[in-house]
């Protein structure tokens, strides 16, 4: 029985999150009216040319550095050449020969805790195409090119994945980076980030590598990883009959969850790159690149392992809070505050991201802010209030109730009685008001007294409307109670 | 009015001795009773121009008159104005009205000027003579059989037959200096990157420039003025500040370095353009020059080079005009191929669908070595040519074409058309700036001279070329079309 | 070297120039001569010479990245085609 190997690459697009387009003035905000955006120089209109946006370079070079590429003195844009409506110059300007970024690397962390690392064999710079809308309009298509022009980063892997799991955490790792740098909002579902994956199979121990398919646009971690699987099953299949695989561009469908052949009649594209002589050849000295390395926000990895080492948190705590930039700053924010990380730990990763999860929010839209839960945090520190008031609170500055949780604190009351006199002093209240169940206390054998107890700690709760200590409360309690025995 | 430079045009308008208007009225009422026979102009902007010449009184009236305030011109329909139909010579654009206006169009707007119309030309640029264009070709006002070279014919025509004082040409491998020579006028290609291309509709991009036509280098000087500069929306733009072309036109040629390159007096070159050639290289001598002999040895490669760059970048720059977003559409597409190619077999003539063929092809895979890599390596050894020879001369100088102006119709081989610029095509390989002034005529058509120098010399060629003019007279020359019509 | 009317015919389509076969074996000639006159490059020694993209040796000028264009899509649209709710039309293009 052969045994197969997976041999996979990813070509991840990043729009970048610059305010105009990579070669004119325009804007590239989303959701505008069609062609609102498109001005003289993204339409292609006759006379106009690109000038180069600084924000785009640097963005780059910052993902290079962040995954410690090479960055080249000296990179040029290439006109690639084809015909497409959404395509307005008939070329797109991008880079071929001599991109921004060299080669790099990426770890990535697997589920049992293994490290890899993913070579990429480069990135680079180029411009984002129009949409299509083929919705019907009496039979035509509709063009709207306010994406024309949007700058993207092309990244570029070398075929070093050996499994579905695999391509998954690269681009999680990918997402990871371009987010942390604030370089993209790496929202998949909207398109800033897509990814083509080329997926071949070869015998176990077999140098060469297999003929590849490549998989258009999968627009998310989990199809990535179902189009991997649906694919390596067909090619393996096709192989084993005697067939060969096609070098050929494919398309996911998540809903039949198969690739299927993009039928396209023609042969493949010649797309006669040459240098674009609208634009000079863009040259980073070592200062600039310097002043960008300088400035370069903490990476996740370097984050994860500063949760672990400095703050203490466990490996599954410290990635889970490093895995977006906007988690980590979350929780950063919140220890700030607190002064205790491993409280902040708990807090964020349980009541915090499960009301979050609950409503579906991102943690940029959620109503408390770090500083808000910090101070929350911080009074279940200070033992101010207890566990279950303090879920209380949360609840109430999330809903808006109050602005802080110590004014929440306040206007229910809910600070925690820790004075031994006040608790003592209802303690024997209770004990006065229930003179059956004291009764039986007494009467019960000592083994089983303890399951008793419940009760009476139950109605000095009630009585201090959960605001007693329930430690103390317990003491004191058992204490008095063994002292009517 | 229509003999007068602009220099002594801007002279008169100060003096009082006529208003924009009168000026611009009695030009427009030449043009209408003229052009017919020249076909010099694809549009007419009357009415704008008579409002810009108002404005342009007023302005004098208000003692806000600047250098160029109030003179008219014309512009090859290469320069996008906006809601003025700007075509390019092409069916492709006969619709098209441009939404904006070119950078150096804004310059000359800004600085008073008043715009005649556009100006016919080769399609796309693509062309020596003015036969290549929708409109139909451009004669030649020297004589109505032959052409007015090209791919700025209109220009050069409109102003050697005193319909306008001065235009504005773009020159890609010669389409500013072949047309001024074949139609005895003074016009320069200034340095690559000297004046911005933004609103320029694009040939060949790392080759184009747009430059001033006139009758004297003195004129060439006062527009070159005012178009050039950096521009932010030009990448290729050059930020370098822009002196005032005319503050050395009047310095002494005593010590002046020339070199004639012995390529340039070679075979093809019709004994009679060498004979007036030589005589202005007299001229110089007797104003103060030496003369030495230098070598461009890689000029004859000058020719296939362009011919692999120009079509290529062409073919790639000329992408954009597919039917869709604006230009000619054709009649209901069956499909997108459709719509592609039927709209581009329509929209582009001959010439240009040539050019576009053999630069997709030389751009193709397996053909890209050979060709377009090929070609721009040979172009470094063109640049270094001349930079070597400047380091011995101060300006080289040769004809500006081999032989005057030819017969409508008498080259209708692409490839001997090509030949023609073998003086000028050198130039915008190297991207050094070139002149070309009236120095003879032969059989009663104009010869010209072309002077060359290194990369932003624009101050000197031009006084080299105006020391010319104090003591000659040719560019003083008028054709007999249109001289009964005053 | 002599070009064939399929190389004539492949640069067309690359180029989406509608040539019928009139047209193409025009073409034919005139491109061969073309050719043939480049060809004449490969008599030059170009051994170590780096190619020559650009005839000035000035570097790309980068943008500040602001915002600065306004909508002007009605301006632009003025020489559209064919338009509709603000989108380019065209046949409709099957993916």
């Amino acid at each position: 029985m052969m045994q197969w190997e997976t041999v996979i690459g990813l070509e991840v697009h990043v729009q970048l999150a610059t305010r105009s387009k990579i070669f004119s003035g325009a804007s590239t905000a989303f959701g505008a009216e069609p062609n609102s955006q498109a001005c003289a120089v993204d339409l292609g209109l006759p006379g106009v040319l690109p000038v180069l946006n600084e924000s785009a370079v640097a963005m780059a070079v910052q993902f290079g550095l962040g995954i410690d590429a090479e960055i080249p003195e000296v990179s040029i844009f290439d006109r690639k050449n084809y015909f497409y409506p959404d395509l307005p110059k008939g070329y797109q300007t991008s880079q071929m020969y001599h991109p921004i970024v060299g080669p790099g690397e990426v770890e990535i962390t697997l589920d049992d805790g293994e490290t890899k690392r993913i070579r990429v064999h480069h990135a680079h710079l180029e411009e984002d195409a129009g949409k299509s809308l083929h919705e019907d309009f009496h039979g035509m298509t509709g063009v709207d090119l306010n994406r024309a022009g949007t700058p993207l980063l092309e990244i570029v892997s070398e075929p070093d994945m050996r499994s579905a799991k695999e391509a998954a955490a690269y681009l999680k790792a990918i997402h990871s980076i371009v987010t942390y740098l604030g370089i993209s909002d790496g929202n998949m579902a909207e398109g800033s980030m897509r990814c083509d994956v080329n997926v071949s199979v070869r015998p176990k121990g077999q140098e060469a590598f297999g003929t590849r398919a490549e998989i258009k646009n999968v627009n998310s971690f989990r199809f990535v990883e179902r189009a991997i699987a649906f694919e390596v099953e067909r090619q393996v299949e096709l192989l084993e009959d005697g067939g060969k695989v096609v070098q050929e561009t494919r398309l996911y469908d998540p809903d039949a969850d198969e690739t299927r052949s993009m039928r396209t009649k023609e042969e493949a594209n010649d797309y006669r790159y040459f240098p674009c002589p609208d634009l000079l050849p863009v040259v980073l000295d070592d200062a600039y690149v310097d002043h960008l390395r300088t400035s370069l926000p903490e990476l996740p990895a370097e984050k994860r392992a500063r949760f672990q080492g400095e703050l203490g948190l466990s490996a599954y705590d410290a990635g889970v809070l490093s895995a977006t930039r906007a988690m980590a700053d979350f929780f950063e924010g919140v220890k700030d505050v607190c002064g205790d990380a491993k409280l902040a730990a708990n807090w964020v990763q349980g009541e915090f991201a499960g009301r979050l999860n609950k409503e579906g929010l991102e943690i940029a839209s959620s109503p408390v802010s770090a500083t808000q839960l910090g101070e929350l945090v911080a009074r279940v520190k200070d033992e101010t209030i207890n566990g279950k008031a303090a879920k209380q609170v949360f609840a109430a500055l999330w809903d808006g109730e109050g602005d802080s949780a110590d004014a929440i604190i306040e206007a229910r009351g809910l600070k925690q009685v820790t004075d031994t006199g006040a608790i003592e002093a209802m303690i024997d209240q209770v004990i006065a008001d229930s003179p059956v169940q004291i009764a039986q206390y007494r009467d019960a054998e000592p083994d089983k007294r303890g399951k008793m107890i419940g009760y009476f700690v139950g109605q000095v709760m009630k009585a201090s409307r959960g605001t007693a200590n329930p430690q103390q409360v317990n003491g004191l309690l058992k204490e008095k109670l063994d002292a009517l025995c | 009015m229509h003999d007068m430079t602009l220099t002594e045009l801007a002279r008169a308008l100060e003096a009082g001795e006529f208003t924009s208007r009168q000026l611009t009225e009695s030009l427009l009422a030449r043009v209408e009773r003229l052009d017919g026979d020249l076909n010099s102009f694809i549009s007419v902007t009357a009415e704008q121009a008579l409002a810009a010449a108002d404005a342009a009184d007023a302005a004098r009236g208000r003692g806000e008159a600047g250098p160029l305030t109030g003179l008219p011109l014309a512009l090859k329909d290469i320069f996008c104005t906006q809601d003025v139909r700007t075509s390019c010579g092409s069916k492709m654009l006969d619709n098209f009205v441009a939404p904006y206006d070119a950078h150096v169009v804004e310059k000359l707007k800004t600085a008073g000027t008043v715009s005649l119309g556009k100006t016919n030309m080769d399609e796309f640029a693509m062309g020596s003579s003015n036969e290549n264009s929708y409109y139909g070709p451009v004669k030649n006002p020297w004589d109505l059989s032959a052409v007015p070279g090209g791919s700025s014919g209109g220009s050069a025509a409109a102003v050697a037959a005193g319909l306008v004082p001065a235009a504005l040409g773009t020159d890609t491998g010669g389409s500013i200096r072949q047309p001024a020579a074949f139609c005895g006028i003074t016009g320069l290609k200034p340095t690559y990157g000297r004046v911005s291309r933004y609103g320029m509709v694009a040939y060949a991009s790392s080759l184009d420039q747009a430059g001033p036509m006139a009758r004297t280098a003195e004129d060439c000087a006062l527009l070159l003025s005012a178009i050039a500069g950096h521009d932010l929306r030009d990448s290729t733009s050059v930020a370098r500040g822009v002196p005032d072309y005319r503050a050395e036109l009047g310095a002494s040629l005593s010590g002046l370095k020339i070199g004639l390159p012995k390529e340039y007096f070679g075979d093809g070159l019709d004994p009679a353009v060498e004979s007036a050639i030589r005589e202005a290289v007299k001229v110089y001598e007797s104003l103060g020059a030496t003369v030495q002999e230098v070598s461009l040895p890689h000029t004859h490669h000058a020719i296939p080079a362009y011919y692999v760059i120009a079509p290529a970048e062409a073919s790639s720059n000329l992408s954009r005009y597919d039917g869709v977003r604006f230009g000619h559409r054709c009649d209901a597409p069956k499909d997108l191929e459709d719509l592609y190619k039927r709209s581009r077999a329509e929209g582009f003539g001959d010439e240009v669908k040539r050019r576009i063929l053999i630069g997709t092809h030389t751009l193709s895979e397996g053909f890209f070595d050979a060709y377009y890599k090929k070609a721009q390596q040979v172009r470094r050894l063109i640049r270094q040519d001349f930079m070597d020879a400047f380091e011995q001369v101060d300006v080289l100088m040769g004809p500006s074409t081999p032989t005057p102006a030819f017969d409508l119709g008498a080259n209708k081989d692409p490839v001997s058309m090509y030949l023609q610029d073998i003086y000028t095509i050198a130039i915008n390989l190297a991207g050094i700036p070139g002149i070309s002034v009236p120095a003879g005529a032969v059989n009663g058509r104009p010869v010209g001279l072309q002077i060359l120098g290194p990369h932003f010399a624009e101050s000197q060629l031009l006084n080299v070329a105006h020391q010319f003019q104090q003591v000659t007279d040719w560019h003083q020359q008028r054709p007999a079309f249109g001289k009964e019509n005053a | 070297m002599a070009l064939e009317p399929q190389d004539v015919q492949r640069a067309a389509h690359l180029a989406r120039l509608g040539l019928d076969e009139t047209d193409a074996d025009r073409y034919v000639d005139d491109l061969t001569r073309i050719l043939e006159m480049a060809d004449q490059l490969q008599a030059v020694d170009t051994d170590g010479v780096a190619p020559l993209a650009h005839p000035l040796d000035a570097t790309q000028r980068l943008r500040a990245d602001e915002v600065t264009e306004t909508d002007q899509r009605e301006r632009f649209q003025r020489n559209a085609p064919a338009v509709e709710n603000g989108l380019y039309l065209v046949p409709r293009v099957v993916e």
